[in-house]
C-alpha cells in the first residue's frame, strides 16, 4: 500500500501547441497508483495529446512530466518497458492472426521466451479469444478487437496502462465487459489512465479529470464532483418541454437546459439562491405557459458536472478540495 | 540490437507478405513481365522485315546477292527503287525497316575487295538492327556466278556495310538481361520499403510500435532483412529465365553475381526506407520512388551508353546504385571478371547502402511530432 502513496503520474504546467492551436494548456495532474483514472472531455479537448505526451510520443511545448518516477521525454525509452498503450484506433496488424499478434507483442515487449506460450494462452482465455486465436485480426468484430488490443497492451504486465478512448467502437455489453477487465487489472496493481467521452464510463473511474479545449476544468472523484453541484440541478415536468426550453434558457443564472424525455433538466450557476426558492420562482414563472408544470430539485449527475465544468470554468474546481 | 525483437519484426513482415497477394504477384510478376517484354529485343530470329531495294548495278552478281539476302527470310521485298533517296524517305516514314543499297560500281568493288553493298536499318528499333546483322553474313563471292571471283580467303566480314540510323550505339542483346536484373531490383526493392513504413503509419501500427521498447535500428533492419531474401529470390528467377530462355551466359562466378545483387538490393532497400521516413502517404512514397527510378533507368547505362552522356548526367549517374551495379554485373556475367577487380563500384554500392541506412535510422523518430 506504500506504493499508492506516490503518484504514478505527476504533471506540472503541461502545454502543447500545434502552430497557433493550443491543444493542451497548462495542465496540472496527479494520477494515484493502482487506480482507474479517467480523462473526460469532448473530441478535441486534448485527451489524446496529453496521453501521447505522457507516453513520450509527443514532445511537450512546456511543462514537466514525471511518470513512474521517470522524467519524460528524457527517459521515455526506460518508461516504454513499463507501460502499455492502447491507441484510439485499432493498431495491431489486421493481416496477422490473434495469436500471431500477441506473440509479436510478447517478443517486442521482452516477455521471457519460455513464458510466452503460457502467457498468451492465459490472455486468450482471460479475454475470451481462445476460439478465434487462428483468425486474422482484421476479421474480428469491434468488441473482439478491443479485447485483443487490451490483451496485447498488457502482455508484458505493465505497471501503467494508457487507454485512449478504448470503447468508442464497441457495443454496450462489450463495454461493460471491457470495464470489468479494467478493474481486474487495477485490482492486480496496475494503474490505468482511460480517456473517454462517455459519462457512464467516466462515472466508473476512481478519479476523474475533465478536459475542455486543452484546459483541465475539474479533477476529483466522480462523487465529489457531482456533490459539488448539490442544489443546482432541477427537473421541470411539463407537457410542452420544447416550448418551455427557450424560455428557461433565458432565465438569469441558468447554465443549461436539456430535454430528457418529457421533462427538462436545468442546471443553475454557482451563485444561485437556495434550491427551494428557485423551485418556487421557476414554477411561478412557467405557470403562464403550462398550468400543470412542476419543478423539483434533483441529484446532480456527472453530465451536469461536465456541463458546469465546461460552461463555467473553475466553478467545480473551486468547490472541490 | 536485440535479436529476439529483430526476429519478431522479420517474421511479422514475412507473414504479412505471405498474405499480401498483390505484393506476391508483384515479386514474381514484374521480373517475368519485364523479361518477356525485353525478351523480344533479345530475340534474334525476327523474320519478314519489310525491305526496300535499290540495285543500282543490275548485274547478275548484284541480283544474286539480293536473292541470297531474301533467302535468309529475315527480309521480304517491300519496294524497289532506282536510287537510295526514295528508300531513305520510306525508312524515315516507317514504311520499310531495312534498305539495301547496291552501288552502280558493284562489280568493280567486288573484284577490289571493297564494300559491295550497304544495309541501312532503322536503328530506332533495336530488334531490327539485331536482325539485320544476319544479312551481313551473306557470302558475296559464292553468290556471284562470276568465275573471276577472288579466292575464298577474302574475308566476308566488312564487305557489306551496315549503317544503323537513329541509333549509333551497338547494344548487344545479352547486355539486356544482366541490366534487367538491376532494373527489376531497383523497381521493386525501393518501392517495397518506401511503402513499408508509411503503410504502418497510415494504418496506425506505427503509434503502437514506437510506444514499445523496439529500437529504431531493430525496426529499420527488421524491415530490410525479409526483402533481402525476396530480392535474392527475384534475382534467381531472372537469372534462371535469362540463362534458360534467352541463353545469356554467366561467365564469371555465380556467387559473385549474387554478391553484386545483394549489394544492390541492400542499397535500394535502404534508399526506400529513407523515402519512407520522409513520405506522408503511400502515394507520396510511390511518387518519390519514381524520382529515383526514372534517372536510374535513363542514366545508369541500361538504356544509353554511359560514355556518351554529358558530364553532369554522368555525375548524377555515379550517385545511383544501378550505375555501379550494371558495371559489376556486366563484368561478372559477360566478361567473366572478378568482383574485386571492380572494387570501386563494390565500394560505391557499400557506401551508398551504409549512408542510406544510417540516414533512414537517424531520420526515423520514435515520436509522432
Amino acid at each position: 500500500m506504500n506504493e499508492s502513496a506516490t503518484p504514478a503520474i505527476r504533471v506540472r504546467g503541461l502545454t502543447r501547441r500545434f502552430g497557433e492551436l493550443v491543444a493542451v494548456d497548462h495542465v496540472d495532474l496527479e494520477v494515484p497508483a493502482r487506480q482507474v483514472y479517467g480523462f473526460l472531455g469532448p473530441n478535441g479537448s486534448g485527451k489524446s495529446t496529453t496521453i501521447r505526451m505522457l507516453c513520450g510520443l509527443l514532445m511537450p511545448s512546456e511543462g514537466e512530466i514525471e511518470v513512474l518516477g521517470l522524467r519524460i521525454p528524457a527517459q521515455a525509452e526506460a518508461l516504454r518497458r513499463q507501460i502499455g498503450y492502447m491507441t484510439q484506433t485499432f493498431s495491431l496488424f489486421t493481416d496477422l492472426s490473434v495469436r500471431e499478434n500477441l506473440a509479436f507483442m510478447a517478443a517486442v515487449q521482452g516477455v521471457p521466451q519460455r513464458q510466452t506460450r503460457s502467457r498468451i494462452d492465459a490472455l486468450l482465455e482471460q479475454y475470451h479469444l481462445a476460439d478465434m486465436q487462428r483468425q486474422l485480426a482484421g476479421t474480428l468484430s469491434g468488441g473482439q478487437r478491443q479485447r485483443l488490443a487490451l490483451a496485447a497492451a498488457v502482455v508484458h504486465e505493465p505497471k501503467l496502462l494508457f487507454l485512449d478512448e478504448p470503447t468508442s467502437a464497441v457495443d454496450p455489453q462489450s463495454r461493460r465487459d471491457f470495464w470489468e477487465a479494467l478493474f481486474t487489472l487495477a485490482d492486480a496493481g496496475t494503474t490505468l489512465l482511460v480517456s473517454t467521452h462517455y459519462m457512464d464510463e467516466a462515472e466508473r473511474c476512481h478519479r476523474l479529470a475533465i478536459l475542455d479545449r486543452g484546459r483541465l476544468v475539474a479533477d476529483d472523484t466522480p462523487a465529489a464532483l457531482a456533490g459539488a453541484l448539490a442544489g443546482r440541478t432541477f427537473q421541470v415536468n411539463t407537457q410542452h418541454p420544447r416550448a418551455l426550453q427557450p424560455t428557461l434558457a433565458q432565465w438569469p443564472g441558468v447554465l443549461s437546459v436539456a430535454q430528457i424525455g418529457a421533462s427538462l433538466r436545468v442546471l443553475m450557476a454557482a451563485d444561485a439562491d437556495a434550491a427551494e426558492d428557485i423551485c418556487t420562482r421557476m414554477r411561478d414563472a412557467l405557470r403562464s405557459s403550462d398550468a400543470k408544470v412542476s419543478v423539483s430539485a434533483v441529484t446532480p449527475s456527472l453530465e451536469d458536472v461536465f456541463v458546469a465544468a465546461t460552461r463555467e470554468p473553475g466553478a467545480v474546481e473551486a468547490t472541490s478540495s | 540490437m536485440n535479436m529476439r525483437r529483430l526476429w519478431a519484426i522479420v517474421m511479422k513482415e514475412l507473414r504479412q507478405l505471405a498474405r499480401d497477394r498483390i505484393t506476391l504477384a508483384m515479386i514474381v510478376g514484374i521480373p517475368v513481365l519485364l523479361l518477356a517484354l525485353f525478351g523480344y529485343a533479345i530475340n534474334l530470329n525476327l523474320r519478314g522485315l519489310h525491305a526496300g531495294i535499290a540495285d543500282q548495278a543490275q548485274t547478275a552478281g548484284s541480283r544474286a546477292l539480293v536473292m541470297d539476302m531474301l533467302a535468309t527470310g529475315v527480309i521480304e521485298p517491300g519496294m524497289q527503287a532506282p536510287t537510295p533517296a526514295p528508300l531513305m524517305t520510306a525508312l524515315k516514314r516507317g514504311r520499310i525497316s531495312v534498305a539495301i543499297v547496291i552501288p552502280p560500281d558493284f562489280e568493280r568493288r567486288r573484284i577490289d575487295g571493297r564494300a559491295v553493298a550497304q544495309v541501312v536499318v532503322d536503328g530506332s528499333d533495336s530488334t531490327v538492327r539485331a536482325a539485320a546483322l544476319q544479312l551481313l553474313q551473306v557470302p558475296i563471292d559464292s553468290a556471284a556466278s562470276d568465275t573471276r571471283a577472288p579466292p575464298r580467303s577474302t574475308p566476308v566480314e566488312g564487305r557489306i556495310r551496315l549503317l544503323s540510323l537513329y541509333n549509333p550505339e551497338r547494344r548487344s542483346a545479352v547486355n539486356i538481361v544482366p541490366g534487367l536484373v538491376g532494373v527489376i531490383l531497383t523497381m521493386t526493392m525501393v518501392l517495397f520499403t518506401a511503402v513499408a513504413v508509411v503503410r504502418e503509419r497510415e494504418r496506425g501500427n506505427m503509434e503502437l510500435l514506437i510506444a514499445t521498447p523496439l529500437s529504431r535500428s531493430e525496426l529499420m533492419v527488421g524491415k530490410v532483412l525479409p526483402y533481402v531474401v525476396i530480392g535474392l529470390l527475384q534475382t534467381t528467377l531472372i537469372l534462371a529465365l535469362g540463362v534458360g530462355v534467352f541463353r545469356v551466359p554467366v561467365r564469371g562466378s555465380l556467387w559473385e553475381v549474387y554478391a553484386a545483387a545483394a549489394l544492390l538490393i541492400v542499397a535500394n532497400l535502404a534508399m526506400g526506407l529513407l523515402i519512407s521516413t520522409r513520405a506522408k502517404s503511400q502515394f507520396q512514397a510511390m511518387q518519390m520512388t519514381f524520382f529515383v527510378f526514372l534517372p536510374s533507368i535513363l542514366l545508369s547505362g541500361f538504356m544509353f551508353p554511359f560514355a556518351g552522356m554529358p558530364r553532369a548526367a554522368q555525375w548524377l549517374a555515379e550517385v545511383l546504385p544501378l550505375t555501379h551495379f550494371l558495371r559489376l554485373i556486366r563484368g561478372v556475367m559477360l566478361r567473366g571478371a572478378g568482383l574485386w577487380a571492380m572494387w570501386p563500384d563494390v565500394l560505391a554500392l557499400l557506401a551508398f547502402a551504409l549512408v542510406m541506412m544510417t540516414l533512414a535510422i537517424t531520420r526515423f523518430r520514435k515520436r509522432l511530432d
